[in-house]
């Protein structure tokens, strides 16, 4: 029998996401619900989970959420955090054991802030900082991975269908302003836990239905940048080109939407907004290289926030649809009906076209 | 009239309480579920809730009523039958249908009526009451698609690229169109008075389904797109 990865399976993924623009905390038990309806979007070769403002205790502290392939890589990699990170606390993430979820690895969070005398010595922001030692651990660290290193945020991901990983990782414990899930159904890499979805540095993580066809000149380009791509899948790669745009260009969401998801040049061609049509011009011309095609549905989520977006071409579903102060983004309607029943003004946004939804000033 | 009380079960359970079932049927707390009645011929089906992909798929002489917005690819490969949706429809309706009837009250998703076929006495008819998304009647092979445009508030009634790729069928688009931008394989024009009796029959199907005038839907002027059959398409995925 061929093994996942040698055969392609073509098919769908799901992804979900849960915003209260207000900062109402919402359990994670809503955000699995979602992922019910979808079931069949996935085929349980992984599932996964960003939640934000579920660390309010810690929220100054960097979570590294940590996979471990043994007990001497973990101590290994303490011992390498140690030099570099103050640690304020560290600990077993708490999961359920449960039929549908096995062969886990060993699954640590740090909350850790990087030692002053290291970034004055190194003469780096420290966001910077954080990031380099993810890739650096990601990259180099044989059988340890950094899948989570936000500040009051966390991903939590693993093999199986979503809601079995929900129930594993105990989200229901976890009160969020916002929530993204990830169904997978993987087509063309290996389902493994370091490659389930949400993938996230810093606080910006991505979940995403698709598949990229520029994957390999996306990745050659961001990797000019520093970054590294290890876990075996496309959707890293636009983990890091948000970053990259937002976090060290200094771009706009919008701007950084229009970079990924380019309008044709017909398109911009035709704009009758001059300003606009400038613009888009210029970033196409800017950032030729992460132009991403093929198919997908993306929701990046990052401190306060989150932002939807289909390929230019609309390859994928994706709705949105709204309830008092909660706004929802699903791949099906039905996703949207089991987070509320009564919601409103359900639309999809066109390709290309971002859906950004902001919790209000003060409110996480 | 059989209820079926969808809350609990998957789409296999589904169909087949639904095979099992007489000739009238209600789904209720529909969430969902796919493939519903996929195949199916001689029902008549009302769904409360919401239907999943494929609703209708290779649909075979079913009636079928939607009272809420149906996901996409509502009718895949339909051959016969009627699918009546009293909300909008996502992405790709009516994908390769070559016979039978969606009708939709509301607005449609990207990829409406792609590559819709024809064959002898089946002729395939999508009307569309609100607006479509982009690439409507991709790849068109034959079939009528028509969009009305009501209730369309400021927005375009179709968005960009309808007809890309477009070899056969007919297209109606209630209005001038004056401001969308066809593909050359395609020749847009001012509907004749002779076209329009060519679909005069499903508009007032349509019109008595959702309680709409006949009257004054015709009352302003239709633009037809049909293909230029001396031009085939051109690429458009590569030259972008």
């Amino acid at each position: 029998m061929k093994l996942e990865g040698q055969v392609k399976i073509p098919s769908g993924c799901a992804i979900s996401a849960a915003i209260s623009k207000d900062g109402n905390k919402m359990s994670g038990e809503m955000i699995i619900n979602s992922m019910k309806p979808m079931h069949d979007r996935s085929n349980g070769l992984g599932g996964g989970f960003a939640g934000y403002g579920i660390y309010p205790e810690y929220k100054d502290f960097y979570a590294l959420h940590m996979f471990f392939d043994c007990r001497d890589t973990r101590k290994e990699c303490e011992a390498f955090l140690k030099e570099r990170f103050e640690i304020v606390h560290s600990e077993i993430i708490p999961t359920r054991k449960i039929p549908a979820i096995t062969d886990e690895p060993i699954i640590w969070r740090y909350f850790a802030a990087p030692l002053k005398s290291v970034l004055v010595s190194l003469q780096l922001e420290e966001k910077e900082f954080v990031a380099k030692t993810v890739m650096k651990i990601n990259a180099e660290m044989s059988g340890a991975y950094v899948f989570s290193s936000g500040k009051n945020m966390g991903a939590f991901k693993a093999v199986g269908f979503p809601e079995d990983v929900g129930v594993f990782y105990k989200l229901e414990e976890y009160e969020g302003y916002s929530w993204t899930a990830h169904g997978r159904y993987p087509t063309n890499t290996p389902g493994w836990w370091g490659g389930a979805h949400p993938f996230t540095l810093l606080d910006y993580s991505v979940v995403h239905n698709g598949e990229i066809s520029s994957y390999d000149a996306n990745r050659r380009f961001i990797e000019m940048f520093g970054y590294k791509c290890t876990l075996q899948t496309d959707t890293e790669v636009i983990t890091y080109i948000m970053d990259y745009l937002l976090r060290v260009q200094g771009l706009t969401l919008n701007e950084a939407a229009s970079v990924i998801a380019a309008p044709f040049w017909s398109t911009i061609a035709a704009k009758t907004d001059f300003e606009d049509q400038k613009k888009h011009t210029y970033l196409r011309t800017m950032f030729p290289s992460l132009l991403i095609t093929g198919p997908f549905s993306i929701v990046l989520g990052f401190e306060g926030g989150l932002m939807a977006l289909n390929d230019r071409l609309k390859l994928r579903s994706m709705v949105v649809g709204e309830k008092d102060d909660t706004v929802f983004i699903a791949s099906e309607e039905a996703a949207i009906r089991s987070m509320a029943p009564n919601a409103e003004n359900i639309w999809s946004p066109s390709g290309g076209e971002p859906v950004v939804i902001k919790v209000k000033e003060g409110a996480f | 009239m059989q209820t079926i009380d969808a809350a609990n079960l998957d789409y296999k359970a589904v169909n087949k309480a639904l095979r099992e079932a007489g000739n009238d049927c209600i789904i209720e707390g529909c969430c969902g579920q796919r493939f519903i009645a996929a195949g199916m011929s001689d029902k008549n089906l009302t769904i409360n809730g919401i239907p999943g992909n494929a609703l209708g798929a290779y649909l075979n002489n079913a009636n079928i009523t939607v009272n809420a917005n149906a996901q996409d690819a509502v009718g895949d490969t339909m051959n016969e039958g009627k699918i009546l949706i009293h909300g909008n429809i996502g992405d790709a309706a009516g994908y390769a249908m070559r016979g039978g009837k969606i009708y939709v009250k509301g607005n449609a998703g990207y990829r409406a009526g792609i590559h819709m076929k024809a064959y002898k006495e089946k002729i395939p008819v999508m009307i569309i009451g609100g607006c479509a998304g982009s690439f409507l009647g991709e790849y068109q092979a034959g079939g009528v698609i028509i969009v009305l445009g009501l209730h369309k508030d400021s927005k375009h009634i179709v968005g960009n690229f309808p007809c890309t790729g477009m070899h056969g069928g007919k297209m109606f688009l209630r209005g001038s169109c004056e401001n969308i931008h066809f593909p050359k394989q395609v020749t847009a024009r001012c509907a004749s008075a002779e076209e329009l009796n060519e679909i005069r029959e499903y508009l007032s199907e349509y019109c008595s389904d959702f309680g709409y005038s006949e009257d004054e839907l015709l009352s302003g002027s239709f633009t037809v797109i049909t293909p230029d059959s001396k031009n085939p398409y051109k690429q458009m995925y590569v030259a972008n």
